[in-house]
C-alpha cells in the first residue's frame, strides 16, 4: 500500500491528514480505503462481469437458435473490441479509469476469442454438449455472485449508504478494501477456470452432487472461486451492519432511515447467516472431490457402465439442502437492494412520501426472516415426502405476502403524484410490472403440484429471469443513471438514455416472455439443441430465434448505456450538488461528488423522516432530512 | 478524518464499533460449524452403521486437549484483566500462556492424526473419519488464526498499549471473545465425536 493511502486509514486517526495533494491514478483507484472509490471499483468490475456474463449467454442463444450451423466469432468478437478502442479513445489513452476499463473491454475481446473457438468447445465451430453446460453453470455464477449481488451491495450500497446516515466512511476501511481485493482474486479464478484442462465447471451453477463431484477440473476452481467470494460478502456484511448501528448521524432514528438502507441492513443480515452454510458445503464438496471423501457420493455409484470404486455412504440431497439454503436468501439479497434503490426514485419523482413507508420497512424485515425458512420449495421433486413439502409450500405462499405489500406500496405511491419521466424513473416504472410478473409466475413453482409440471421447464428460466434481469438488472440501470449526478456532478445524457431504456425494456420482454410459453409445453430446460429432438416442443420451437435475436438485439442497445457512461463523464452538463431536489443526505448535505475523506465538511444533524416531499405550507416541495 | 464509535460506547448499542463487529462475524461462524454439525448429524442418522466414537478414537489424549483449551479461555481472561488493572507484565505473561496453551494443543492434535494415519485411517476412508477430520481440521485452522492474532497482539501489536491503551483494551477484548469461541466450538466437538 502506498504511503499516502495508508495515512488516510483508521489507524492514523492521530495522524491528522493533511495531504490534500492531487492523488495519482494508482493510489486514487487500486489502493484506497474510502467506501467512495470502493464503491467504483465494485461498480465498474461487476458491470465488466455483468458484460461478460451476458456474452456467454449470446454465444450459447446461437446453438440454441441455429442448432449445429457453426458460430460466426468476428460477429461477437470485433464489436466488443471495438468498444474497448473506442472507449481508450475517449479516455485520451492517459493512465484513468476509461482507459483501464477499455483494456479489460480489449481483454474481454481476447476471452470471448478464446472461449468461442478451438477443437475441444467448438468442433469444426459447433459447440460441444458438455460446453455448453460449462457455459451455462458460468452464465449463472458470474451473473449471480460476480455480477448483480456486488453491484447492488458492494457498489450502491458501498457508495451511497454511508453518506444516506452521515458517516464518514464505513466502520472498518480496511476490511472494506480486502472484502473488494478478496471478491476480485473470485473473480479472476473463476475466469482462469475457462484454461484448465476440461474447461470451466459444467455441472449448473447450483453444482448438483453427484454430477459435479465426478466433473472435470474446472469444479474444483469453481469451489476455490466460491469460497473467496463468500468471505468477501461476509467480511462486507459485517462492515454494513456495524455501520448502520454504529454510524448514524445524530437525529437519525430508525424509522428515518431511508428505505434503501434498510434494504441493504436486511440484505447484510442474509448474507451474513445465509452463506455460511454455502461456505461449508463447498468444504465438503471441494473434500469430496480432492481428499476423497464421500459426503456426498452414495454407495454402489455407477458412471458411464462402471461401478465407481468409493466408500460411499453420502447423500447428494445434503448439497441440495446446504446449497438452497444459501441461494433461496441469495434471491432476497438480489431483489431488496433493487427494491431499495426503486423506493428512492419513486418517491422523488413523484414529489410525494412514500407510500406506507413504515409497511415496507416491516415487510423488508419479515422477507429476511422467512427466506430462511422456504428453501426446500427448490426440491420439491427430489421425493421429500408431502409433509415437508406442505410445509415449504406454505410458508412460500406466506412469503409472498411481504413482497407484494412492498411493491403495491410502490404503484400506490404513483398515485396523485406528479410524474417526472426521467430514465432513471422509467426504469424504476418499469421494475414494478416486470418484477411483478417475475414474483406472480413464482407463485405455480412454490406450490408442490404444479411445481411437478413445470420444474425442469424454461417455465423456471423465464420466472427467475424475470425476476433478475427486467426485475433487478433494471433497478441498477435505474441507480446508476440516478447517482451519476452524485458521482461526477454532471448529468448523463436523457435521450440516449430512453433509447437504451425503451431497446432494453422491449427486448427483455421478448426474451423472456416465450420461456414461459416453451416451459408450460414442457420443453425441458437443459437441451443443448434448444430441444429439437421432442416431438412435444416441435410447436414452440420457433420461439428459440425470436429470443436469441432479442438478445443479440438487446446488446446493440446496450451500446448506448455504455457510450452515454462515459462520454457523460467528460462532456456531460454539470449540474449542482441535489440535482433531483432529493431530501435525503446524500443529496442535502454532500458536495457532488463528495469529498475525498469523510464526506462532510461538518457533520449534519437530521430533524426530519427521509421523503418528506411537497409538505403543506413549506416554502419547497421538497424539505430535507437536515434542513429544520 | 475519524470514524465514530472506534473506541468510545455507542449510546444506543452501548458497545463500540469492533465488538459488535466480532459478535456478528461469530454469528456467522456459528451458522458455519452448525451446517457441518448438521450435515454430521443427518449423515449419520442415514448411515446403516456408525463407529462409537470411542471405539476409533483417542479420549484421553482429547480430554487432556479440552483442558488445555479451558486454561487457554482463563488466561485470555486474565490478560484482558490485567489490562484493566493496568498490569502490562502480568498482560504479557497471561497472553504468553495462552499462546502457549493454543500451541500446545495443535502439537497433542498432530500426534493424535500422525496415530490415525499410521492405521490408515484417512478421510476417505469412511464418512465417520472424513466427518472426524473436517470438523477438527477447520476447528485446527481456527485455532491457528488465534494463534497468530494472539501472538501479534503479545509481541509488535502491543505497543499500541503505550500510544492508545483504551484501543489495544479493546483489541484484546476483541481477540478474547473470538478465542473463547473457538474454545465453545471444541466443548461441542468432543463429545459428539468422541463420546457418542
Amino acid at each position: 500500500m502506498s504511503t499516502s493511502s495508508s495515512s488516510h486509514t483508521v489507524d492514523a486517526h492521530i495522524h491528522h491528514d493533511a495531504d490534500h495533494h492531487e492523488q495519482g491514478f494508482w493510489s486514487k483507484y487500486v489502493f484506497s480505503t474510502d467506501h467512495k472509490v470502493i464503491g467504483i471499483q465494485y461498480g465498474v468490475t461487476s458491470l465488466l462481469f455483468l458484460f461478460l456474463g451476458f456474452t456467454l449467454m449470446m454465444i450459447m442463444r446461437w446453438q440454441l437458435a441455429y442448432t449445429g450451423e457453426p458460430f460466426p466469432v468476428i460477429r461477437f468478437v470485433l464489436p466488443i473490441g471495438i468498444i474497448g478502442l473506442l472507449t481508450m479513445f475517449v479516455s485520451g489513452f492517459k493512465p484513468s479509469l476509461g482507459t483501464t476499463v477499455g483494456i479489460l473491454f480489449i481483454a474481454m475481446a481476447g476471452l470471448i476469442w478464446y472461449l468461442a473457438t478451438g477443437e475441444e468447445r467448438m468442433p469444426m465451430g459447433i459447440m460441444a454438449p458438455e460446453y455448453y453446460n460449462a457455459l451455462g453453470a458460468m452464465h449463472g455464477t458470474i451473473m449471480i455472485f460476480l455480477g448483480v449481488v456486488p453491484l447492488g451491495v458492494g457498489a450502491f450500497g458501498n457508495y451511497v449508504m454511508p453518506l444516506q446516515i452521515g458517516a464518514p466512511d464505513m466502520a472498518f476501511p480496511k476490511l472494506n478494501m480486502m472484502s473488494y481485493w478478496i471478491y476480485l482474486v473470485g473473480g479472476v479464478i473463476m475466469i482462469i477456470s475457462f484454461f484448465v484442462p476440461g474447461g470451466a465447471a459444467n455441472s449448473g451453477w447450483t453444482s448438483y452432487p453427484p454430477l459435479s463431484e465426478i466433473a472435470t477440473e474446472g469444479q474444483t476452481w469453481w469451489l476455490v472461486g466460491m469460497v473467496f467470494l463468500i468471505t468477501s460478502s461476509l467480511l462486507g456484511a459485517i462492515n454494513f451492519i456495524v455501520t448502520i448501528l454504529q454510524l448514524r448521524v445524530k437525529g437519525l432514528g430508525f424509522m428515518r432511515l431511508p428505505f434503501f438502507v434498510w434494504a441493504q441492513f436486511v440484505t447484510s443480515f442474509l448474507l451474513l447467516l445465509a452463506f455460511p452454510p454455502l461456505e461449508a458445503a463447498g468444504i465438503l464438496q471441494l473434500l469430496d472431490r480432492v481428499v476423497g471423501t464421500n459426503f456426498f457420493l452414495p454407495s454402489g455409484l455407477v458412471i458411464s457402465g462402471e461401478k465407481l470404486v468409493n466408500a460411499g455412504g453420502g447423500t447428494p440431497i445434503l448439497w441440495q439442502h446446504l446449497f438452497w439454503f444459501l441461494a433461496h436468501p441469495e434471491v432476497y439479497v438480489l431483489i431488496l437492494p433493487a427494491m431499495g434503490i426503486i423506493a428512492e426514485i419513486i418517491a422523488n419523482n413523484t414529489r410525494k412520501p412514500l407510500w406506507g413507508y413504515k409497511y415496507i420497512v416491516y415487510s423488508a424485515l419479515f422477507i429476511g426472516f422467512m427466506s430462511f425458512i422456504v428453501w426446500a420449495h427448490h426440491m420439491y421433486i427430489t421425493g421429500m415426502g408431502t409433509t415437508i413439502s406442505a410445509f415449504f409450500q406454505t410458508t412460500t405462499m406466506i412469503i409472498s405476502i411481504p413482497s407484494i405489500v412492498i411493491l403495491t406500496s410502490l404503484a400506490v405511491s404513483l398515485y396523485g403524484g406528479s410524474i417526472r419521466f426521467n430514465t432513471a424513473m422509467l426504469f424504476a416504472l418499469a421494475f414494478i410490472p416486470m418484477f411483478g410478473i417475475g414474483g406472480l409466475t413464482g407463485l405455480p413453482l412454490g406450490l408442490a403440484t404444479s411445481d411437478l409440471h413445470l420444474h425442469d421447464t424454461y417455465y423456471v428460466i423465464g420466472h427467475f429471469h424475470y425476476v433478475v434481469a427486467p426485475g433487478t438488472i433494471f433497478a441498477l440501470f435505474a441507480g446508476i443513471y440516478w447517482w451519476f449526478p452524485k458521482l461526477t456532478g454532471r448529468t448523463m445524457n436523457e435521450t440516449l438514455g430512453k433509447v437504451h431504456f425503451w431497446g432494453s425494456f422491449v427486448c427483455m420482454n421478448f426474451i423472456f416472455f416465450p420461456m414461459l410459453i416453451q416451459g408450460m409445453v414442457g420443453l425441458s430446460r437443459r437441451m443443448y439443441d434448444g430441444g429439437e429432438q421432442y416431438s412435444h416442443n416441435q410447436s414452440v420451437l420457433y420461439l428459440n430465434e425470436v429470443m436469441s435475436i432479442a438478445a443479440w438485439v438487446m446488446a446493440i442497445f446496450q451500446i448506448f448505456f455504455i457510450v452515454n457512461l462515459f462520454v457523460s463523464m467528460k462532456k456531460g452538463k454539470k449540474t449542482t450538488d441535489n440535482h433531483w431536489e432529493a431530501t435525503t443526505l446524500d443529496w442535502t448535505a454532500t458536495t457532488a461528488p463528495p469529498l475525498a475523506h469523510g464526506n462532510f465538511t461538518t457533520l449534519p444533524t437530521v430533524y426530519h423522516g427521509p421523503y418528506e416531499y411537497s409538505v403543506p405550507g413549506a416554502k419547497k416541495d421538497f424539505t430535507p432530512q437536515n434542513e429544520k | 478524518m475519524q470514524i465514530p464509535h472506534t473506541i468510545e460506547h455507542h449510546p444506543e448499542t452501548g458497545l463500540y464499533n469492533a465488538k459488535v463487529g466480532i459478535w456478528l462475524f461469530l454469528a456467522s461462524e456459528v451458522m458455519l460449524f452448525g451446517a457441518l454439525f448438521t450435515s454430521y448429524i443427518l449423515l449419520r442418522i442415514g448411515a446403516p452403521t456408525w463407529p462409537h466414537g470411542w471405539e476409533e478414537l483417542n479420549i484421553p489424549l482429547a480430554t487432556v486437549n479440552t483442558v488445555v483449551l479451558i486454561a487457554s479461555s482463563v488466561t485470555m481472561v486474565m490478560s484482558w484483566a490485567s489490562l484493566m488493572m493496568k498490569d502490562f507484565k502480568k498482560y504479557k505473561m497471561y497472553m504468553g500462556i495462552t499462546v502457549l496453551c493454543g500451541l500446545i494443543f495443535l502439537v497433542i492434535k498432530a500426534f493424535e492424526y500422525g496415530a490415525k494415519f499410521e492405521h490408515h485411517h484417512f478421510p476417505s476412508t469412511n464418512n465417520f473419519f472424513a466427518t472426524y477430520f473436517t470438523l477438527t481440521g477447520l476447528h485446527g485452522l481456527h485455532v491457528i488464526g488465534g494463534i497468530i492474532v494472539n501472538a501479534y497482539f503479545w509481541g509488535p501489536g502491543s505497543k499500541m498499549w503505550k500510544t492508545e491503551p483504551q484501543r489495544f483494551i479493546n483489541r484484546i477484548e476483541v481477540a478474547g471473545l473470538y478465542w473463547h469461541f473457538v474454545d465453545l466450538v471444541w466443548i461441542f466437538l468432543f463429545p459428539s465425536l468422541y463420546l457418542l
